[in-house]
């Protein structure tokens, strides 16, 4: 290629780069691979092999490309971060890029030393998952021994290092009546952060929803709880409580907006405008290793699909909470409608409202508190 | 919280750092699940805000180097470093 036309590419690039919106954060989910086996797992049903991951250099290299572009967060996620054995040269390269590092983990896989080595390295904050209130409720849902108790040493850690700490509880049927007790320990453990995030039904939880699916009554007395808490806990712990979608009025904004503030990148490279997308079969997602992330985010068919508003029919389209919701989440469309370019259904406003929601409500009463566990 | 003491140290605790974005030609106050915009101004506290200097000192610092009123800059700092408390992206030792 001479230089004439890579130079008018290069312009041309940065003119695009510059009508799409600046990403703030990404999530690199590093592996699928997970000692636990959590029956609401947001990985995808069909999971990554290690043989399909991308290598060091391929995501440290991703590091930068997003730094470049103007993230400020990485997310290392999975699966299991700690299960690939490069996740400190991961954070000494994510950290070198500039990017704002935080550690998405189960806890289980990181020793007393590998975990003070990745923090040296310049760590920035941990988030740590909790399955349960304690160790029976927590070991069985996370289908593994012993995890409780490894994620209460590492929280000691963390505390001893100084480093932020965010703890994350996915809740539903099995253990949202454990909340208080919830609260209570990421008080102890000397969280800043509690999130405490209703499953969302896609994949594996999808899978699992009779198990897992709360009642009304269960969410409610969840919102009661934490509006008392928060009071409360002022200055001291901050909750985050995103309630399930089916009983919501409005849609959540989904990842803040389609190919707007965030974006993933998968175990195998592949480039996603949110974690779930792949559930979107009529959509086409690019990897890292055939195209620069610049160009799959400014280019990129998946992520101009449902950016902004354009494309959004009625009644998104004339509705006034166009640019708050951004139409809610695209993977529920396409799943209820087979077609993401559809009103979210959990919207109110959605002429599949009412069925989605009776089918909710409908399931979370056939109640059968056995999972399915993921497997490989 | 209100106010700071001439005698509080104030100091980012880990986890806090400011950030300069090239893309966006701007400086960051970048925190768990936060990324702050700063102007000029909260820039300039921010750099002297060192976990060395307490709050009297901070104050006397940027009165000398910006040449303004001591006490408009304690009211000034004193606000932006207070909500910044509230919000746990800045700590006091006492």
């Amino acid at each position: 290629m001479n230089q004439q036309i890579k130079n008018q590419q290069m312009t041309d690039l940065k003119k695009a780069m510059r009508a799409v919106p600046v990403p703030m954060a990404m999530l690199a989910e590093l592996t699928h691979r997970c000692p636990l086996k959590c029956p609401y797992c947001s990985n995808p049903l069909e999971l990554a092999r290690r043989s399909d991951e991308l290598d060091t250099e391929t995501w440290i290299d991703v590091f930068h490309q997003a730094a470049r572009m103007g993230v400020l967060h990485v997310h290392l996620s999975g699966g299991e971060p700690a299960s690939r054995k490069d996740l400190e040269e991961l954070t000494t390269g994510a950290r070198e890029a500039g990017l704002f590092t935080n550690l998405i983990t189960s806890g289980v896989g990181l020793t007393e030393k590998r975990f003070k080595d990745i923090s040296d390295r310049g760590l920035d904050h941990v988030q740590l998952s909790i399955q349960g209130a304690n160790a029976i409720t927590a070991n069985r849902i996370g289908g593994y021994k012993r995890g409780f108790e490894t994620k209460m040493q590492l929280a000691e850690w963390i505390a001893e290092e100084g480093i932020p700490l965010t703890v994350n509880a996915v809740m539903h049927r099995q253990n949202l009546d454990q909340l208080p007790e919830t609260i209570d320990m990421a008080v102890r453990l000397g969280a800043r952060r509690l999130e405490v995030a209703n499953t969302q039904y896609h994949g594996w939880a999808y899978k699992n929803r009779f198990a897992l699916m709360p009642t009304e009554e269960q969410v409610k007395r969840g919102g009661e709880v934490v509006a008392e808490a928060r009071e409360r806990l002022k200055g001291t712990l901050v909750i985050d409580y995103v309630t399930p979608d089916h009983l919501g009025t409005y849609p959540k904004p989904c990842m803040g907006g389609w190919a707007r503030v965030g974006l993933c990148i998968t175990p195998r490279g592949t480039v996603l405008p949110c974690h779930a997308a792949e559930t979107i079969t009529t959509l086409k997602f690019e990897n890292v290793r055939d195209r620069s992330l610049a160009k799959i985010w400014a280019y990129g068919e998946a992520f101009n699909a449902y950016r902004g508003t354009d494309w959004m029919p009625d009644p998104c389209q004339s509705c006034d909470r166009k640019d708050k919701d951004w139409g809610g989440c695209r993977c529920q469309a396409f799943a209820w409608n087979g077609d993401a370019g559809t009103t979210d259904p959990v919207c109110s406003k959605s002429p599949q409202h009412a069925a989605m929601r009776a089918q909710a409500v409908a399931e979370a009463g056939q109640a059968s508190d056995a999972f399915e566990y993921r497997m490989p | 919280m209100t106010g700071i003491a001439d005698n509080q140290t104030p100091f980012l605790p880990r986890g806090v750092r400011l950030h300069h974005c090239e893309i966006r030609k701007g400086w960051f106050l970048l925190a768990p699940e936060r990324a702050v915009k700063m102007n000029d101004i909260s820039v300039a506290i921010l750099n002297v805000v060192d976990g060395k200097r307490d709050f009297g000192g901070v104050v006397d610092k940027l009165a000398t180097d910006f040449n303004a009123p001591r006490d408009r800059i304690a009211a000034d700092a004193g606000k932006f470093l207070t909500d910044l408390v509230n919000r746990r992206m800045v700590e006091l030792r006492s």
